[in-house]
């Protein structure tokens, strides 16, 4: 990950498959408080992380919860800050930026929550929430904002004559998405983090909200940055997947690769984790593949964070941690032993790893 | 309770040994749970939700039931009436007979007897069905001591030996810590030691593993399912995810609108799916096989208002199918042995996509 665009200019947009967005050594961390307000400890959140989203590509990060992909996106955006590390964002480093400089270099950097009603003044109107980021950043006369908003209810599948003059709460669930889908497109932004954004939504509504993402990229050519914790889900939408695990990155590559070949054990597990439609189908049992409960992200595990739960993990990953390496062309795994490097599939037989894991992580089968 | 955690001593009894010593005996021949021409409407702002509209279905002991909607689909509601847990704006009309007796119109102080002891639920969301106040232990023998004539200390081993039985990590340690001292994993595995606390005939399962990352729902679904084998206990597991039932009913139930729209073997199902919105929920599935960036096949709209039910097929104003002839409510009935569904046009067998 680093093919840097030294040199980009803030104002011209990169080339198609240059990186648009880049994070260089992100480090997040958070102190926690203990009653009376000594010291409780440090939640390492993000450790050292370093992706690319670029230009026109979706990326997509999966992890399960606690495993910082949130905080990742957050830290991205500037809110919070890193503890360390670098957002090169259309060449321009946002770290180093404030004030009226970072509202502008992120005005082409939107996001999009999780929770429809809860990211939706309740009390205002839904062309009033589109029209909000146009007046925030002064663009254009109130005329000319009105017609955008109704040219972006349009965009996103809702009538502006219908829906415009409603509060959230007259709208369902998947509308309210549109309308928060609506409000990060006003100011035609390069990226989108999309934060969980269909989760909360009814299988039909989420395929409806997906197909909207999918047009709009098609269209506008966005890209994305693509949260989400359902594996099957983020490869109907990304070009490439990067699976984070307690803090850091366990492998990136491109989405076909990944779910045809995942390198790292825990890409492995939380593929056969996923229920198949298919009855038909059986997958392998999710106890052979992970076991026991995520560690706390307050203490990590030593060198590989994810050999307390891994079937194939050894002495080794115990000492030593596993830096993200290159296996195949343009696809990066962080494991001493990774999967299918000697073509097998089987855990390597863990009853006789000399290095059992610590207590603490019985297993639960 | 003491602050600092006594050392518990538990008697090494298998929890496999123990089960169903209390329980009643259940009448030959009478299936565990009958529901016929169940309807629950609530009233709001002087109108009517018509939340659940005429469904039937029945549950025998092993097996496991699962019935699939969207929200408002009448799935929780309908979960809930049988379990007497509905709010007083509701009314429930039909029939729910839990081997053999009526349990629409028993008085509370009977319905109270039965939950938790012959019926029990688990909900979607474990740390707000947790008290947050008590420690776990406490929580579960409160479970037990509800029902069963035990001392104190007799339910404390007990509940211990649950906490073992759903595998709790370290159980003895663990009875005595508090609800945000675990993780949603392990909490749903205490509200399953709570539900089971008395070794129910019929557990309800509602979006158990909904709020739970994709690995852990792997592991309470199996340990679930190992559960139910083990105490033959019918379950109902209501969800939202047709994969979740794929993988783990034997029987599913597909609810639009407060009714059921089609019902079969699970094999049978997801082999030949006849009603056009069982497709439609298991094309809008984002599933691995696809390509990236393809699109779905959706079906617009959203679901009508239930205190405004169109006439006809409640799903005809979304459906690619429908005609003139949707404007009559098709029957739900038995087409082919063993397939439940109501619909004019179903899929057939040699147009299948």
């Amino acid at each position: 990950m680093t093919a840097a665009t030294d040199g980009a200019g803030a104002a011209s947009p990169p080339a198609p498959g240059s990186a648009l967005l880049e994070a260089r050594h992100l480090v997040q961390e958070f102190e926690l408080r203990n009653f009376g307000g000594g010291r409780g400890g440090v939640v390492h959140a993000v450790s050292d992380v370093s992706l690319e989203v670029r230009s026109g590509e979706t990326l997509g990060l999966v992890g399960e919860t606690g495993s910082g992909k949130t905080t990742l996106a957050r830290t991205i955006l500037q809110a919070p800050r890193p503890r360390s590390g670098q957002v090169i964002f259309r060449g321009v480093d946002l770290v180093g930026l404030r004030g009226r400089e970072l509202l502008e270099a992120r005005r082409h950097l939107q996001m999009v929550f999780q929770d429809p009603f809860g990211s939706l003044d309740p009390k205002w109107r839904v062309s009033e929430i589109v029209e909000e980021p146009l007046v925030a950043y002064g663009v254009g006369r109130r005329s000319e904002r009105r017609r955008r908003v109704a040219e972006l209810l349009d965009l996103v599948g809702l009538d502006p004559r219908r829906f415009g003059d409603r509060r959230p709460r007259e709208l369902s669930g998947g509308q309210c998405q549109r309308v928060a889908i609506a409000r990060a497109l006003a100011l035609s932004p390069a990226l989108i983090v999309c934060d969980e954004a269909v989760s909360s939504l009814d299988v039909l509504i989420q395929a409806q909200v997906l197909n909207l993402f999918e047009q709009l990229r098609r269209e506008l050519g966005l890209s994305y940055l693509f949260i989400a914790h359902d594996l099957a889900l983020v490869k109907q939408v990304s070009d490439r997947v990067a699976v984070m695990y307690l803090g850091k990155l366990c492998e990136v590559g491109p989405a076909e690769s990944i779910y045809r070949e995942p390198l790292h054990p825990y890409t492995v597990a939380l593929l056969a984790s996923i229920p198949s439609p298919d009855p038909e189908v059986r997958r392998p049992r999710v106890a052979d593949t992970i076991r026991g409960e995520p560690p706390s992200p307050t203490d990590p595990p030593s060198g590989c964070r994810f050999r307390t739960r891994c079937p194939r993990a050894r002495e080794r990953c115990a000492l030593e941690e596993p830096p993200l390496r290159r296996l195949r062309p343009d696809h990066l795994v962080a494991c001493h032993f990774p999967v299918s490097e000697s073509g097998d599939r089987e855990p390597v037989a863990a009853a006789t790893a000399p290095d059992r894991p610590p207590e603490g992580s019985t297993p639960t089968p | 309770m003491s602050a600092e955690p006594p050392a518990l001593t538990v008697t090494g009894r298998s929890p496999a040994a123990a089960p169903a010593a209390h329980r009643r005996p259940s009448p030959p021949g009478v299936p565990l749970l009958e529901v016929s021409d169940l309807h629950v409407r609530f009233r709001r702002d002087g109108g009517q939700v018509l939340a659940v509209n005429g469904l039937s279905y029945t549950v025998s002991a092993g097996t496991t039931l699962a019935i699939i909607g969207e929200s408002g689909s009448g799935k929780t509601v309908s979960a809930r009436a049988v379990m007497g847990l509905l709010p007083a704006t509701a009314t429930v009309s039909g029939s729910i007979r839990f081997e053999g007796q009526e349990l629409v119109g028993l008085p509370e102080e009977e319905l109270r007897r039965r939950r938790g002891s012959d019926v029990a639920m688990i909900f979607q969301d474990p740390s707000r069905s947790l008290n947050p106040t008590m420690r776990v232990g406490a929580q579960v023998t409160e479970a037990i001591r509800a029902h069963l004539p035990l001392g104190r200390r007799e339910a404390r081993e007990r509940a211990v030996e649950l906490l073992r039985m759903v595998r709790l990590p370290s159980p003895e340690r663990r009875y005595f810590q508090y609800p945000h001292q675990l993780s949603g994993g392990m909490r749903q595995r205490v509200m399953i030691a709570i539900a089971l606390a008395c070794y129910p005939k019929l557990l309800i399962a509602d979006e158990p593993t909904t709020a739970l990352d994709v690995t852990t729902e792997a592991q309470i679904m199996e340990l679930l399912l190992e559960l139910q084998q083990q105490l033959s206990m019918g379950l109902i597991l209501i969800s939202h995810d047709l994969g979740l039932a794929a993988s783990h009913a034997d029987e599913v139930i597909v609810m639009y609108t407060g009714r059921a729209v089609e019902r079969a073997a699970t094999r049978t199902l997801f082999a030949r799916v006849r009603m056009p919105y069982t497709r439609a929920l298991l094309d809008a599935v984002p599933r691995l096989e696809r390509p990236p960036h393809s699109l779905l096949p959706v079906v617009e709209g959203q679901p009508p208002d239930l205190s405004r039910l169109p006439a006809g097929c409640p799903f005809a104003p979304r459906c690619p199918r429908a005609d003139d002839l949707c404007r009559q409510a098709p029957q739900f009935e038995e087409h082919e042995p063993g397939h439940w569904w109501a619909c004019w046009h179903p899929h057939g067998e040699g147009e299948e996509p």
